[in-house]
């Protein structure tokens, strides 16, 4: 690590305030920023610990699932609440990581960081999740842009995040035998937004909605509905784990899964 | 019965030490005065370098010492094995300098050392070190190696080419090809690993100018070979003038076994500086600078009659030795490997060529098994493959070939001399315990599932290793302990356990009055270490001769204490007495009676003993692995259902001990069949496998229980009837892995597939057989 300085302020505003010098780096769970200090691959000035504006905790109503943005993995899991509403995204927190990383990583910290091959991303785009921010709403199609990038300013701290609760929803993932990331994620949902495929781990630019799925699923939400809609590889990671052939062919494995778990 | 009683399962006695945090490792050591070192690396897998500038970082404030091979007045580190190729000539050994001189030869190389005040101070320095390189091409890739286009290593060695060694009788094995029924071929992988202990290496040297000696703690598995290739190789000091100190060690897998270049820069810097240095390795750098271990791509060929009954093995493995030699680089795929290729089998000829390759990586050497998982993994392969050719129920076929009882001493065309095997009977009792003959249903049962299920198995020998001689001292010390100081060195496995339970089978002391003394080469003059599963048979034999004469020693001061003539002293229970009296004296007070009388000035001898046992034999443990698993073909994904063991590893003096070192040895050959792969970048000779992010070891969850059951055939040449076990677990596993996997995809119309089988892999052959 090299050295930076350290502030953990008690209100958005300063927190914000904070953020806008120079080469400052907002810290949720760390469970992304820790290990790249860690290995001197970032450099910031002033680490931001948003450790003290409240933000977490969890509402549910009968249209959305609302997160604050500093709550943990392991928190969203557990929750009966969210069990109940959207057993879908309980269940893909449950299977973030492993139990050290779940009771310390953040839904805030997860979109904000937009890893290609986290699982939240799919949710979010797959329920065209709202994503409020210090400075206004977003809606997940217009979030995420690519390999970790946003359209968060740097200044921008996200402080909760709406899921419409889908009727039929289940996400599924094919593990890197190493990492334990998603290799490929995917995440189906039939709601009020109608059909979305969403896609994580697969994608050069990150998440990725599947639209020759979400069409062949609107007219018969079925896995053989999917039969012989082909992924096309292009825009695909290849990498010494999986080339984009096997991931093409994984997502239709895994859509297919995913339809049939949410039933 | 006692409590630490040979033959049971005494729980481990260091494990309260080590679970709850009380070991004391390398890195956990902090001395007055001391300096941290920290190594910069080559970033290229092959250039030369053109110029240092370290002006930058030795102005860094808190920087002492910034050195490069320039500074460097002493030895390369040494490679103790010299192999004589097939055409007369030697071996090509390259320089091996801890620090690079005018060329770097991997990613990873060591080339300058810096000392600071701090940890952060040393890498903001290494940081400011500008290198100059001329990088040039490279080659990390055994399987092109020897082409001959491909970028040349060392100018002094031709074609990437090591050595070129055989052994057996290469005609006759050729005439009984000619004359076979049948001969079956096949090409083989074994993957290049990443050992990965879960402790790092270390290093903490100090230098006294007074007595011009070094102390270095550091983790090996065993102190004496550093001491020596320190002292005479590098240093050219004398191996008097270093004690090596090794306090807990987290795991060492072969690994630790050798000497390093970063052992070398403490020592270095230490005496240059005239205080400690402590140099810590991270994980990344585990993965670039550790030696890796396999690396072998093998072509077997097993000659049969028509019968079924095996005439001659061949086979030429190219095996990776990486950009330098390491200490034992060169003996693992030589002798330590092709040693074994009869297996249980008898043959009357084998042929085996080994060449040794020059890659631009990390040097490769001894891990877990060395040499003998690699033997092992090809002549199980072949024989089901061989028994897939000739549609002979492969079970059958092995149990055809085995060499019987009535055999032993069974010597095998490559010159070892078995002593003792029931192979057929622990094979019989393996297929039981693993319910081989009701696996058709659960083939069913999943195929209805979309599951493509397989059994497979493999009977594994090995031949365990090491120094020729061991050596054990007790000494009954002042606090009314039992100290026993032994030349082996445990990085895990339960030693101090183990050899507790033989000092009470000998001695009849209270176990929790003995203690193991490990680690120390000023006060142990000489030990073996531990490597080729050789610490319970050669320090038990030690510890044995040992107590024999502590015995004889108090027998002669118990005769005269209780006034009768030594032959009427009879030993029994911890107790001295006169034959047919109830009078006696326990060991433990007549020791403690002796000591306060020597230390009076009496004429009076001491119970204290030390003895060196010679080691005659290697000790060969076999047994069945056999193996379930269960194939998603949609995703290629494979999971380990059942396992089961049936072993052979002779007595066993701790059998939960045992279990234990099978489970684990199960756990890392399951890592090498199905996870572990090492890959370098083809183009710039990167690892892109450098984290546990890309490089998958196996995890709890990836195995199932494993059972683990042990048959006894006593070792006839050792006393305590016990064979190694330590290396046994990964030496069995990769092959019945495979076979597993094999045989769930037969049905598919997969033959072949490579380590690590992962998710792509199958799915791939399962594509390309469709
Ligand atoms: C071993 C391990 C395994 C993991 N496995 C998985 C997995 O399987 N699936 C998965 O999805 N993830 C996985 N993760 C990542 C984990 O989910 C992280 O928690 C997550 O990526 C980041 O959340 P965090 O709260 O730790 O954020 P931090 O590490 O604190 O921050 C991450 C980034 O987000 C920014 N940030 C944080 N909070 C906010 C906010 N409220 N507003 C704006 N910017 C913010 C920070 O500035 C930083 O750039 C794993 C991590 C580890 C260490």
């Amino acid at each position: 690590m090299y050295d930076f300085a350290y502030t953990k302020p008690a209100s958005l505003a300063d927190a914000v305030r904070a953020l806008g010098g120079a080469d400052a780096k907002a810290l949720a769970g760390g469970q992304t920023l820790i290990p790249v200090l860690k290995q001197r691959l970032n450099r910031p000035s002033l680490v931001v610990d948003l450790g003290g504006l409240g933000l977490a905790g969890i509402a549910v109503s009968t249209e959305a699932v609302t997160i604050g943005a500093a709550t943990t993995h392991a928190a969203v899991a557990a929750s009966a609440r969210v069990q109940q509403a959207f057993p879908a995204l309980a269940c893909l927190a449950a299977g973030i990581g492993d139990r050290q990383v779940r009771n310390r990583g953040t839904l805030g910290g997860s979109l904000a960081n937009n890893d290609p091959a986290a699982d939240y991303p799919a949710v979010a785009l797959a329920t065209d999740a709202t994503i409020r921010t210090s400075r206004r709403t977003i809606a997940a199609d217009g979030f995420f842009q690519g390999m970790f990038t946003t359209a968060l300013e740097p200044d921008e701290i996200i402080t909760a995040v709406s899921f419409l609760i889908p009727q039929r929803a289940a996400y599924m993932k094919f593990r890197n035998p190493a990492s334990r990331h998603a290799m490929v994620g995917v995440f189906v949902a039939r709601g009020p937004q109608g059909v979305r495929v969403a896609v994580t781990g697969a994608g050069q630019d990150g998440v990725f909605r599947h639209t020759a799925f979400e069409q062949a699923l609107e007219k018969s939400w079925s896995p053989a509905a999917l039969d012989g809609v082909a992924t096309p590889t292009a825009g695909l990671n290849g990498d010494i784990h999986a080339s984009a052939a096997y991931r093409a062919h994984l997502i239709g494995v895994m859509a297919k899964r995913a339809v049939a778990l949410a039933g | 019965m006692t409590k630490f009683g040979i033959a049971q399962s005494v729980r481990r006695v260091e494990d309260p030490r080590l679970l709850k945090g009380h070991g004391t490792y390398t890195d956990d050591i902090t001395l007055p005065g001391m300096l941290y070192g920290v190594v910069l690396r080559s970033p290229h897998a092959a250039a030369n370098i053109l110029a240092i500038d370290t002006s930058a970082a030795a102005a860094t404030p808190g920087v002492l010492a910034v050195l490069t091979g320039a500074d460097l007045d002493i030895g390369p580190l040494p490679c103790i094995v010299s192999l004589t190729n097939r055409d007369g000539s030697k071996q090509y050994t390259p320089p091996y300098p801890a620090l690079a001189g005018d060329a770097v030869h991997h990613v990873g190389a060591p080339v300058a050392f810096v000392v600071a005040e701090t940890v952060q101070a040393a890498r903001d320095a290494a940081e400011a070190i500008i290198v100059d390189y001329d990088i040039l091409p490279s080659v990390t890739d055994l399987a092109t190696a020897l082409d001959p286009d491909v970028p040349q290593v060392w100018d002094a060695a031709p074609g990437n080419i090591c050595f070129d060694w055989q052994t057996g009788q290469q005609e006759q094995t050729d005439a009984l090809f000619a004359q076979a029924a049948h001969v079956t071929r096949l090409t083989v992988v074994n993957n290049r690993i990443v050992v990965a202990s879960m402790e790092a290496r270390a290093a903490l040297a100090e230098y006294d100018a007074a007595t011009q000696r070094w102390t270095l703690r550091t983790n090996t598995q065993g102190g004496w070979l550093l001491k020596d290739l320190l002292g005479k190789a590098v240093f050219g000091t004398g191996p008097e003038s270093f004690r090596i100190i090794t306090p807990d060690v987290g795991g060492g897998f072969g690994m630790k076994l050798f000497l390093y270049p970063e052992q070398v820069l403490t020592c270095f810097a230490a005496r240059r500086l005239g205080r400690p240095v402590k140099w810590t390795s991270d994980r990344s750098e585990a993965f670039l600078a550790d030696t890796h271990g396999r690396d072998n791509i093998t072509l077997g060929e097993l000659a049969l009659d028509a019968d079924g009954k095996f005439l001659a093995l061949r086979s030429r493995n190219v095996a990776n030795m990486g950009s330098a030699l390491s200490n034992f680089a060169p003996f693992i795929p030589t002798m330590a490997g092709s040693g074994v290729l009869a297996s249980v089998y008898g043959f009357q000829a084998i042929y085996a060529n080994v060449i040794g390759v020059f890659t631009n990586t990390v040097p490769v050497d001894a891990y877990r098994g060395a040499g003998r998982p690699e033997a092992n993994y090809l002549v199980e392969r072949l024989i089901d493959r061989a028994a897939r050719e000739l549609n002979i129920d492969r079970a059958e076929l092995r149990r055809r070939n085995m060499v019987g009882p009535e055999a032993m001493p069974h010597t095998t065309p490559t010159g070892k001399v078995y002593d003792s095997g029931e192979f057929r009977l622990v094979f019989d009792a393996a297929l039981k315990t693993a319910g081989w003959a009701g696996f058709e249903g659960r083939r069913a049962e999943a195929a209805a599932r979309g599951r493509r299920r397989g059994i497979g198995l493999a009977y594994y020998l090995e031949a365990t290793g090491g120094g020729p001689t061991e050596r054990a001292e007790i000494r009954f010390a002042e606090d009314g302990f039992v100290d026993v100081y032994v030349g082996t060195q445990s990085t895990g496995q339960g030693h101090e356990t183990a050899y507790v339970q033989l000092t009470v089978d000998r001695l009849g002391v209270p176990g929790e009055r003995v203690r193991i003394r490990q680690g120390d080469t000023d006060t142990i003059p000489e030990g073996g270490g531990t490597g080729g599963a050789r610490s319970l048979y050669s320090e038990g034999q030690a510890i044995l001769a040992t107590a024999a004469t502590v015995i004889e020693n108090g027998r002669r001061a118990a005769s005269e204490a209780l006034e009768a003539a030594p032959v009427d002293i009879v030993f029994e229970a911890g107790r001295f007495a006169i034959a047919g009296t109830d009078r006696g004296i326990g060991i433990l007070e007549l020791a403690a009676t002796q000591r306060a009388r020597a230390a009076a000035g009496e004429a009076a001898a001491t119970l204290d003993a030390a003895e060196v046992a010679e080691i005659k034999s290697h000790t060969f443990p076999n047994g069945c692995h056999i193996a379930e698993v269960e194939v998603d073909p949609e995703t290629g994904q494979v999971a380990l259902l059942r396992y089961s063991v049936t072993d052979d590893v002779g007595k066993a003096v701790n059998p939960m001990i045992v279990r234990g070192q099978v489970h684990g040895g199960v756990a890392q050959g399951f890592g090498q069949a199905v996870l572990e792969r090492t890959v370098f970048d083809p183009v710039s000779g990167q690892l892109l496998s450098g984290s546990f992010m890309d490089y998958a070891l196996p995890r709890a969850d990836d195995l199932p229980d494993i059972e683990v059951e042990l048959i006894e055939v006593p070792c006839a040449t050792n006393p305590l009837g016990v064979k190694g076990a330590g290396e046994a677990g990964a030496v069995g596993s990769p092959p019945a892995l495979i076979n597993a996997i094999l045989d769930a995809l037969a049905p598919l119309g997969v033959a072949h597939i490579d380590m690590p089988a992962t998710p792509e892999r199958v799915w791939t052959a399962v594509r390309a057989a469709a």
